[in-house]
């Protein structure tokens, strides 16, 4: 038995920021000072704040510790697990109050969250299956198998209300019922993890903190409509999630729960992991299975749906990772706990990437309904360095740009298609006054029109003569009939491409013209860009009455575009000028603006 | 996105080949085994040169034109060799609103190179990713295996002069 139990967030995230040498630093202090058998090091998935990694929490106390330094273990060994005393100036700021330390889960952070998809990540060690099923584990998969037929199965995951996290909120037990309705010789459960919306990595989260959860709920889809064979497609960038989906099939295959005879059941079930490649379409449904299939990652026409013809032309059922660690849960605790949870169309929590300019950036997992301004203002503290905020951006290059005026609409899935977003996977991006939204629908039509795969017109040309208005804008060559021009190719390309690329990608555009037209207005009138953003319309400037003629702004120039004298004022040519902002970066006396 | 292929001869082992054509009969005949083959050849050459392909084409009995579809469609295949160190920066949305554009074009100002090239020497590579999934260390650049998070552009010169060996 072990009295303390420090545990080491090992996500992508802290990862990054240094925690696997704080690992190695906790057990070499450990062992030097003798406690390895009374002190055990775990290095466990996300927390969730990765704006402090690397983080380690120290059990029984709950002692959370931020952006732990290598430097920073020998204090806490010696002073934490030999003696017991809480070294209180490396703790979360937000856990001290009036030299008191309050739990976690009393923090702004952690209060208004609600972990189902995320209950295991940070908790258990993702590579130790024993601690997946100390925490009931596969225990949904034995009930399934031992008590329910497969229509109790699917009938628990209809009344749930559960509906696709992936992005279009299709209901998931409806999903199964279909391809579970359909006979055929051989049919396959997939599972969506190309997470490729940029700026949402709630799904690497789970695969990386409980890996076991998505293996086990596909078990259940596959007894659920019959198949023997499952897929998870997962993203190549995700090297961590990769390595440990490996070590959790290997594990489970060892344990009797994938394979042959499953519980003693006669129950068959196994499964393959393919990796993608870098192909942001491959997160549609029908490309992801031709992906599979070893060809090019191009979307076909519905129907047939999977459910009819998917993966090798068999029935299919795909969803994403979000959603299937949802399922072990609903099966252990019933469809009205889950249920219980949400709004009336929108059951259950949501996890949001929170990124951008806010100060808690990470994972959140809150129930649906909850509105964007307690997601931002009070989970995620707000928008840093006194800005002010402008736009939240959900469903990546699929949704669209939020504005305040609708900071209090309770999210869940018809409202965001209401205000001119949607879900999406749940990214959540928030922008401030410093971002142009002219600029940020640019960036995400650069991306679409990279990412289309070509098939169809709509999408493949499309998106390009869009992309081509929104740069002609940014460079003040736009005419106010550009924007109805754009307004009628968005209507177009969504109306006519052939898969979910192409029927969202125009989302950044028409989002940002509904609730910013004044910023557009102001590049195309006014050639001004109001964020100070846009390159081509911005001038550097240099305040005479503030500069003292110190003459580090000319050193620095790599054009040679400031002149002047020492001790005198200086100027900038504009003609020579290219805009890259290292004088105005370096002055030391905030004469230097741009406008 | 266009592909360029590489002008410089193609140079591979034996061992290299022996390892490719096993891994080609291991998996030829589990449906699908294009893609996860040619991620293996990329692991092994370090880049798919026609010549790979036709290793590839030959093992599984496909067609160079399919296989030529498959390695240009996915970002991930590359046609060209990469250098020594293999600088991506993140363009994905929490980067890019939190300045990495302004990383990126600094890094290329001091390579000389633009996305997807690789400098003379064979040292350094650069290209724009999509989202590593570590947005709360935005904005963010890879080097290889290692991860520089929380940038402002005046790090790149210190990042580059640690791989100046």
């Amino acid at each position: 038995m072990y009295r303390s139990h420090v545990l080491v967030c090992g996500g992508t995230g802290c990862t990054s920021s240094g925690s696997e040498q704080i690992i190695s630093e906790l057990q070499k202090e450990i062992n030097a000072v003798g406690l390895a058998e009374e002190v055990n090091v775990v290095r466990t998935g996300c927390f969730g704040l990765c704006a402090l990694g690397p983080i380690m929490i120290v059990y029984p106390e709950g002692s959370f510790y931020s952006r732990v330094k290598p430097e920073d273990i020998k204090e806490i060994v010696d002073e934490h697990l030999l003696k017991g005393r809480i070294v209180k100036r490396l703790l979360y700021s937000e856990t001290v109050e009036d030299e008191n330390v309050k739990s976690l889960n009393e923090t702004d952070f952690y209060k208004k969250q609600h972990r189902v998809a995320l209950r295991n990540c940070g908790v258990i060690n993702p590579e130790n299956i024993d601690e997946y099923i100390a925490m009931d584990g596969y225990s949904a998969l034995g009930k399934c198998l031992t008590e329910y037929t497969p229509e109790q199965v699917i009938q628990v995951i209809k009344d749930s209300g559960l509906r696709g996290r992936g992005g279009a909120g299709f209901p998931t037990g409806l999903k199964w019922s279909f391809a579970a309705a359909n006979q055929a010789d051989q049919k396959y459960v997939c599972c969506n993890a190309d997470e490729g919306d940029p700026g949402a990595f709630m799904d690497r989260s789970v695969l990386e903190g409980d890996p076991h959860s998505v293996i086990e709920a596909m078990a259940i889809a596959g007894y659920a409509i019959g198949a023997s064979q499952g897929y998870i497609y997962v993203r190549a960038e995700y090297p961590i999630a990769v390595k440990r989906l490996e070590i959790a099939i290997d594990q489970a295959r060892e344990y009797g729960l994938l394979g042959k005879d499953i519980f003693g059941t006669g129950f068959d079930f196994d499964l393959g992991l393919r990796l993608g490649a870098g192909a942001f379409v491959c997160g549609e449904e029908t490309a992801l299975m031709t992906s599979i299939e070893g060809k090019r990652g191009e979307p076909r026409c519905r129907p047939p749906f999977p459910a009819v013809k998917g993966l090798f032309g068999k029935p299919t059922v795909l969803n994403n990772v979000e959603t299937y660690a949802n399922i072990p849960q609903i099966i252990l605790k019933g469809a009205d706990w889950f249920s219980s949870m949400g709004t009336e169309k929108s059951k259950g929590t949501k996890v949001f990437a929170l990124g951008g300019k806010i100060h808690n950036t990470g994972l959140v997992e809150v129930p649906m309904g909850t509105t964007l301004r307690e997601i931002v203002e009070e989970i995620g503290g707000g928008i840093p360095n006194g800005k002010k905020f402008k736009a939240a951006q959900t469903g990546g290059p699929s949704g669209g740009c939020i504005p305040a005026e609708h900071l209090d609409v309770p999210i869940d899935y018809d409202n965001l298609i209401a205000i001119g977003s949607m879900m999406g996977s749940g990214g959540l991006i928030v922008m401030d006054e410093d971002n142009c939204m002219v600029d940020i629908a640019k960036f995400f039509l650069e991306f679409t029109v990279d990412e289309s795969c070509g098939k169809c017109t709509p999408c493949r040309i499309g998106t390009k003569r869009l992309y081509e208005m929104l740069d002609k804008i940014t460079k003040g060559q736009g005419t106010l009939e550009d924007l109805d021009k754009m307004e009628e190719l968005c209507y177009h390309i969504k109306n006519n491409s052939l898969c979910g690329l192409g029927q969202t990608a125009p989302n950044p555009v028409l989002s940002t013209l509904r609730y910013f037209r004044d910023e557009y207005v102001a590049h195309v009138v006014d050639k001004k860009c109001p964020a100070g953003v846009c390159k081509e319309l911005l001038s550097y400037e240099i305040d005479p009455n503030l500069c003292k003629g110190c003459t580090l702004c000319s050193r620095v120039c790599p054009v040679g575009a400031i002149s002047g004298t020492v001790k005198q004022p200086h100027s900038i040519d504009k003609n020579k000028c290219i805009k890259c902002g290292a004088c105005m970066e370096k002055c030391k006396f905030a004469a230097i603006s741009k406008k | 996105m266009a592909k360029t292929s590489s002008t410089l001869p193609f140079v591979g082992t034996p061992e290299q080949e022996a390892q490719l054509k096993q891994y080609i009969e291991e998996h030829k005949d589990q449906g699908g085994a294009l893609m996860p083959v040619l991620q293996k050849a990329q692991e092994i050459y370090g880049y798919l040169p026609v010549e790979v392909q036709q290793m590839v084409s030959d093992g599984l009995g496909v067609s160079m034109s399919e296989i030529y579809g498959v390695v240009t469609f996915y970002s991930q295949f590359s046609l060209a060799p990469k250098g020594k160190y293999k600088i991506s920066v993140c363009l994905g949305t929490a980067c890019y609103v939190k300045g990495s554009g302004d990383v990126f074009n600094r890094l290329s100002q001091r390579l000389g190179i633009t996305n997807g090239e690789c400098t003379q020497d064979g040292k350094f590579s650069l290209e724009a990713c999509r989202c590593i999934g570590a947005c709360g260390l935005a904005p963010v650049l890879t080097v290889n295996d290692d991860v520089y998070g929380r940038l402002v552009v005046d790090d790149v010169d210190e990042i580059l002069a640690k791989y100046a060996d």
